[in-house]
């Protein structure tokens, strides 16, 4: 039978691998990419535990999770157009004028 | 029985893809791939009986975010490969391999479950939906809210941001350029 190890081990899984493409991603576009699959690996954690605990306030948080993942996608879509007119490029590298 | 193959089938199906996401050179693989995990996750939320949310998750995330992601990947160059420079790949590979033998091995541990109660708990008889809408609109209205101002604040901030000189191009083929200003003279 499926439990809620099984749930929230496929969770942290998929957080690992959202973890990793943020460490290793140099385009910004592709690190927003690797964000959003952190954020729906949370939300699978938070409906899992909703579940076997019988309890919504999990399913509240994944909600609101949504939109602010919404939200966030609106404004930084909008920084990532302006950055790629000022600069022509989403490389990090590129885009970084501290340089120590 | 199919509760089960479908938890691993999903699971699969979801590691694999959001895989090709972090990996993938190519920016329209990413997306695709990422869009397909999406839809997969909702079948998650649809297995745990958590209808409203597995519907919320298609419409949203699968709908509204994927579509303005493909939108905005037609102001940068999506068919051309990426060339990123990966600095130190293996300690990469190591640190996020490392996390996540940390993090299983904190959701493998015993929970002790007798200190948890139910905070809003489910009623018997009643559709997802119906709990949803009740909790939602009684217990968390403030946060509801203010969820919706910040939308809007989000939505304004994206018109500004992306509207600004709109009417200028963004490729450097200047020759395309001006064969759609005398395409439009024209007319």
């Amino acid at each position: 039978m499926i439990g809620l190890t099984h749930y929230l081990i496929v969770s942290a899984l998929i957080f690992s691998i959202g973890l990793m493409g943020v460490l290793r991603r140099r385009n910004l576009l592709m690190l927003f990419f690797a964000t959003e699959v952190m954020l729906n690996a949370v939300n699978i954690a938070f409906a899992a535990i909703s579940h076997y605990y019988n309890d919504l306030t999990g399913q509240m948080f994944a909600f609101f999770i949504i939109a602010i993942a919404a939200s966030e996608v609106a404004v930084g879509l909008g920084i990532l157009i302006v950055l790629y007119k000022k600069y022509g490029s989403l490389d990090l590298d590129d885009l970084a004028s501290m340089k120590g | 029985m199919y509760e089960i193959i479908a938890f691993y089938l999903f699971s699969a199906l979801t590691i694999g893809l959001f895989l090709i996401t972090v990996m993938s050179k190519n920016v329209l693989y990413a997306m695709t791939s990422l869009a397909a995990g999406m839809v997969l996750i909702s079948g998650f939320f649809f297995i745990l009986g958590a209808d409203f949310l597995g519907v919320v998750q298609l419409i949203v995330y699968v709908g509204a975010v994927m579509a303005l992601y493909s939108f905005a990947m037609m102001f940068f160059d999506a068919t051309r490969d990426i060339k990123e420079k990966n600095t130190n790949s293996a300690l990469i590979f190591l640190l996020g391999g490392l996390s996540a033998v940390v993090l299983v091995l904190i959701f493998a541990a015993p929970i002790h479950s007798d200190a948890i109660q139910a905070l809003y708990p489910m009623h018997e008889g009643v559709g997802n939906a119906q709990d949803v809408g009740i909790v939602l609109f009684t217990k968390y209205l403030v946060p509801f809210e203010v969820a919706a101002v910040m939308l809007l604040v989000a939505m304004i901030a994206g018109i500004i941001l992306a509207g600004k000189k709109m009417d200028q191009s963004l490729t450097e083929d200047m020759a395309a350029d001006d064969e759609i200003m005398t395409q439009k003279d024209a007319k």
